[in-house]
């Protein structure tokens, strides 16, 4: 039995990764995939293939009782199949959800060779391709959190407060799908991920250790599919907020797409429904990803990662940073076309 | 105004910390002998407007000792101060005089 959290390391393949990308992410924080490919190939030179022929995991089916194991597990095998097909051996997933299936599917058929027989059974007669299990099997967040350093040595800002030279106060959340199934697939097990906090750390942050810190988000596909199911969910969100918010965050990272999503839109629900703010001087404690964290340490065009999408306005976050940045040129797209304003909310949450 | 279709549930974890545990400590310095309670619920088991009613003075019991006092004094309002819950108890506390003490309290507190 593993007695430390610092026992709890994983093998992080260090290039030739097959990318396979999130179906949710894409709508709710759509910059931060290209980011990571771009950060990847081009700043830190590794082979990364993104493969248009794979699919969704179907996690979001799978955990709401729709898609049945034998399916999920098909599915899994022929993203595999892809993989090997390509000649890659490196999984690289960009959603904690499918993380965790992943996991899991490798873990049942470790445990249980005959599942592993019959979806190599299933796969062929549905498609006639075969598959190797893959050598590494990481998160997107492992892969940044692999190369920390290295994009530590070309970073063009800091997370530190360039008007104070304090460190930025950043809060890392973890989804629940990364480690808390199967601890020894993340970097510092289920109780004390380091994953995010290692990122925040060697790009000069400070991470707050607040009382609710490992709490889930309350995103769970069965749990908030249903409209009228979702004062369970934000309640979770609520409560998080409200623990953090004495230590008073500038920014929240977290590595899961729900999580992202949830602590970044629950903020704004919950200022419309109860007027409450939970960052400083009358905004939102802006929530990044970690693909958009390192463009930012990278010198990244915030609106280039698509930080124009989030709900709580991160330009007091880029003013402390001393990022410059078009206001203008906030909501115009690649071609420089107007891509539409939200309209401002009721005590402005999402625009500065 | 937007129409959410659902509302935020309120938390069902009981935060000690937040609730005004004053009386809570006043009760148990007057009675002490309500440290003995077994929460077995022969008192509301006994009781005559529990059988015509949703009152359960084990329920009021644990409200008050956890500092929660919403809705206590319209709850207490239903006993009729006939004593049987006294008379079930098998540790022996006077829980008549708790009803009429914590119904004093209650009270004093609205005023």
């Amino acid at each position: 039995m593993k007695i430390s959290w610092k026992e709890y390391q994983k093998d992080i393949a260090d290039d030739h990764y097959y990318y396979a990308r999130s179906c949710i992410r894409q709508n709710f924080f759509p910059g931060s995939e290209a980011a990571f490919l771009h950060i990847l190939g081009n700043d830190l030179g590794r082979d990364i293939l993104d493969d248009a022929r794979h699919t969704s995991c179907t996690g979001i089916g799978y955990h709401s009782d729709i898609v049945p194991l034998d399916t999920i597990m098909t599915v899994v095998a022929r993203q595999f199949a892809l993989m090997t097909e390509a000649g890659y051996e490196n999984f690289v997933s960009s959603c904690i959800t499918s993380f965790g299936i992943y996991s899991e599917a490798l873990e049942m058929w470790h445990e249980f060779p005959e599942q592993e027989e019959k979806a190599h059974e299933y796969l062929y007669k549905a498609t006639g391709r075969e598959f190797k299990k893959p050598k590494n099997l990481a998160h997107t967040s492992d892969i940044i959190f692999h190369h920390r350093h290295q994009i530590a040595a070309q970073a063009k800002h800091k997370l530190i407060n360039v008007q104070t030279g304090e460190p930025l106060k950043v809060v890392d959340h973890i989804g629940c799908h990364y480690a808390k199934i199967f601890p020894k697939v993340g970097v510092g097990g289920s109780e004390f991920p380091y994953v995010l906090s290692g990122m925040v750390e060697a790009w000069g942050g400070e991470c707050i250790d607040y009382p609710e810190r490992r709490h889930c988000c309350g995103f769970g596909f069965r749990n908030y599919l249903v409209q009228a199911n979702r004062g369970c969910p934000v309640a979770n969100s609520k409560k998080k907020l409200e623990s953090m918010a004495p230590y008073k965050p500038d920014f929240i990272v977290a590595n899961c797409p729900g999580c992202t999503m949830f602590l970044d839109r629950w903020q704004y629900a919950i200022s419309e429904m109860e007027g409450t703010l939970y960052g400083q001087d009358g905004h939102g404690i802006p929530v990044l990803t970690y693909e958009e964290m390192a463009g930012l340490v990278l010198g990244y065009d915030p609106w280039d990662l698509g930080m124009q999408l989030h709900q709580v306005a991160v330009e007091p976050l880029l003013d402390k940073m001393g990022i410059e940045y078009d206001p203008g040129a906030k909501y115009l797209g690649k071609n420089g076309k107007f891509i539409g304003k939200p309209e401002d909310s009721l005590i402005g949450c999402y625009t500065k | 105004m937007t129409s959410w279709g659902y509302s935020i549930s309120r938390p069902r974890s009981i935060d000690i910390d937040r609730n005004d545990m004053s009386y809570s400590k006043e009760l148990l310095r007057e009675y002490p002998e309500l440290q003995t309670c077994i929460a077995c619920g022969n008192c509301t088991a006994a009781c005559t407007a529990a059988n015509f009613t949703s009152f359960s003075l084990r329920k009021v019991h644990t409200l008050v000792r956890r500092g929660e006092y919403q809705g206590m004094a319209e709850e207490l309002e239903k006993c009729m101060l006939c004593g049987k819950c006294r008379l079930a108890c098998p540790r022996g506390i006077n829980t008549r005089q708790i009803v009429l003490t914590i119904k004093k309290h209650l009270a004093n507190r609205s005023r």
